[in-house]
């Protein structure tokens, strides 16, 4: 065992240890006392999250069997899934009550995703990625299912599985084609063996491909997204407002370290089909979203939207010249997203009612006289999407363009801007329901959803003020490269 | 000695008819059996490049997918059996409370 793996995995194997922990003792925790589970889940993801920040002044590095890497990027996703995860706990502990499931289970099987998605951010070869993708997906199908009986939890449950499987699938048989080609699993052998050995040019771009299939139907890519609507309308809210923004901040930071670490130089190969992943995930997202009209389902396409845009980032992956706008842009739009997109479903979950309704445009109507505070938030969350300035969306989307022009790809920025002027419609729409239409919508008592609104509602605002320190942190954040 | 062809070759086979099955049967349990096959496909393909790269890396993989594939399969059933209880079917096309 040597030193430099325990030291880099660290903080997911205390978040680990403490999931099975919490198991345990949540036996002993009574069913109407577990706020208390709650609370232990969150100390834990908090003390993972201290152990993180006090590695933020070790070097890169990777350990001797090249398995694991530890460098900013790594670091600065890995703040970020801890951070959704605890908002993860403050979405559910009120809405489980609420919806009587209130089941220790819920807060472990959480910290065993986010330790899945720690282990992403930091793994450095393919069939790690792997395992990490199969140990954040597993306890994600139980949890899109936790709402049983309920048929739509159910069948959420078992579509998520099925799909998710099959991704799993692509990628596993990616990473045997690409292992064949190459003799190498780890990202900086590919990239060595890439240059110097000769390697079968089909079957490594195959493999290629069908790796990059398998982490397009995770991050839900058009043409492979057709599940994202349905198991993020079946799932309880929470477990969806979670999977929306973190498995999707998981995706692509495992896409974006395997293009820029391993296969740079096949970038020629890769940079058209990427554009047209991105250029469709837009166009299909934001059209799909306006004929909605549950907030879920729309929010469900705003997601798939939003991964187009966040697609556009990977595009110029090989021009090493822009290299370090690739990842900051990519990691700042991230931060917007998850602030942006966990506010909402706090909203959204808020605003659900016992038995599942309380989700159509129309329960909106009149929340800006019943409930100002939580109508405010919600403006921000849906002018941020939309990347109105004054709001992280705006600077997010803001980076991206400047980095797909600067990477030469402008039709792909213009694409994206005619995208977010249709994306107004839908968002602008649920705005003209909360103010302009007379209704009497009832909100559940749940301070911590209202806290996590109004909190990230703040920080998107305010840190639109400052994006440079919030750029700066993203770019100097960097990936290390082989 | 078989060449390494023939094993990529099956392989693929395998592969395919799991994609093909997962898209056009309707059984769940039929699909999760395609799955099995594609993720097998994958372990095939592992251990003929092993043995072709005189790697023990190819093999060490082929554990770790079955661990991983027998977990899939612990949770897949239990979802099955749940909704084989309230619907007495298993059949993807009747998936159908949730639609936009």
């Amino acid at each position: 065992m040597n030193s430099d793996l325990l030291t880099i995995l660290l903080p997911t194997l205390a978040l680990t240890g403490w999931a099975l922990l919490l198991l345990l003792v949540d036996l002993w925790i009574p069913r109407e006392h577990k706020g208390i589970t709650a609370v232990l889940a969150a100390a834990g993801l908090a003390a993972a999250l201290g152990l993180t920040l006090s590695q933020g002044r070790l070097p890169a590095m990777t350990d001797s069997t090249v398995m694991v890497i530890s460098d900013g990027y790594a670091l600065f996703l890995d703040v970020l899934f801890l951070a959704s995860g605890l908002a993860g706990v403050a979405l559910a502990h009120e809405y489980l009550k609420r919806a009587n499931i209130a089941n220790g289970e819920y807060y472990a099987l959480l910290l065993f995703s986010v330790a899945g998605m720690m282990l992403m951010a930091h793994a450095y070869n393919l069939i790690l990625i792997f395992l990490a993708l199969e140990l954040l997906s597993i306890p994600l199908y139980i949890l899109s299912g936790i709402n049983r009986p309920r048929l739509e939890s159910e069948e959420s449950a078992l579509k998520y599985f099925l799909l998710g499987a099959f991704s799993s699938g692509f990628v596993l048989y990616g990473t045997a084609l690409i292992y064949g080609a190459t003799a190498r699993t780890d990202l900086p052998g590919i990239f060595a063996a890439l240059q110097s050995a000769p390697v079968n040019p089909v079957i490594f771009i195959l493999g290629a491909v069908l790796l990059l299939v398998g982490l397009a139907y995770k991050v839900s890519a058009v043409p492979f997204h057709m599940w994202t609507p349905d198991v993020y309308e079946g799932a309880p809210t929470p477990v969806t407002g979670f999977m929306a923004v973190a498995v999707k901040a998981a995706g692509f930071a495992v896409l974006g370290r395997i293009l820029m670490a391993a296969f740079p130089t096949v970038g020629k190969d890769l940079t058209p089909i990427l554009w047209a992943l991105a250029a469709l995930t837009m166009l299909v997202g934001n059209l799909a979203a306006i004929t909605q009209k549950s907030i879920k389902r729309m929010l469900a396409y705003s997601s798939i939207a939003h991964a187009g845009y966040l697609l556009m980032a990977l595009v110029p992956f090989s021009n090493r010249l822009v290299n370090s706008d690739v990842q900051a842009s990519l990691l700042f739009y991230l931060v917007a997203y998850a602030l942006t997109g966990l506010g909402a479903w706090a909203v959204v979950t808020a605003l659900e009612k016992q038995n599942g309704d309380g989700l159509k445009l129309e329960d909106y109507a009149g929340l800006g006289k019943s409930h100002p505070w939580l109508a405010l938030a919600m403006t921000v969350f849906m002018l941020s999407f939309t990347g109105i300035p004054l709001t992280l969306g705006f600077w997010g989307k803001f980076y991206l363009f400047r980095t797909a022009i600067e990477g030469g790809f402008t039709l792909l920025a213009v694409i994206g801007v005619v995208t977010s002027l249709i994306s107004a419609y839908y968002y602008l729409r649920v705005l003209m329901y909360m103010y302009m239409r007379a209704g009497s919508p009832s909100v559940e008592r749940a301070p911590w959803l209202q806290v996590t609104a109004v909190a990230a509602a703040l920080a998107v605002v305010l840190i639109s003020f400052i994006p440079n320190v919030l750029l700066n942190l993203a770019g100097n954040s960097l990936l290390l490269l082989p | 000695m078989i060449p390494l062809a023939y094993y990529i070759a099956l392989s693929a086979v395998m592969f395919t008819l799991g994609v093909v099955g997962v898209i056009l049967r309707r059984n769940a349990l039929v699909v999760f059996m395609s799955l099995e096959l594609m993720f097998n496909a994958a372990n095939l393909a592992f251990m003929a490049f092993a043995s072709y790269y005189q790697a023990l890396s190819g093999q060490m993989f082929v554990i770790f997918v079955m661990a991983v594939a027998a977990a899939e399969v612990a949770v897949g059933l239990a979802l099955m059996v749940a909704i084989f209880k309230a619907k007495k079917a298993v059949d993807v096309d009747e998936m159908s409370s949730l639609k936009g």
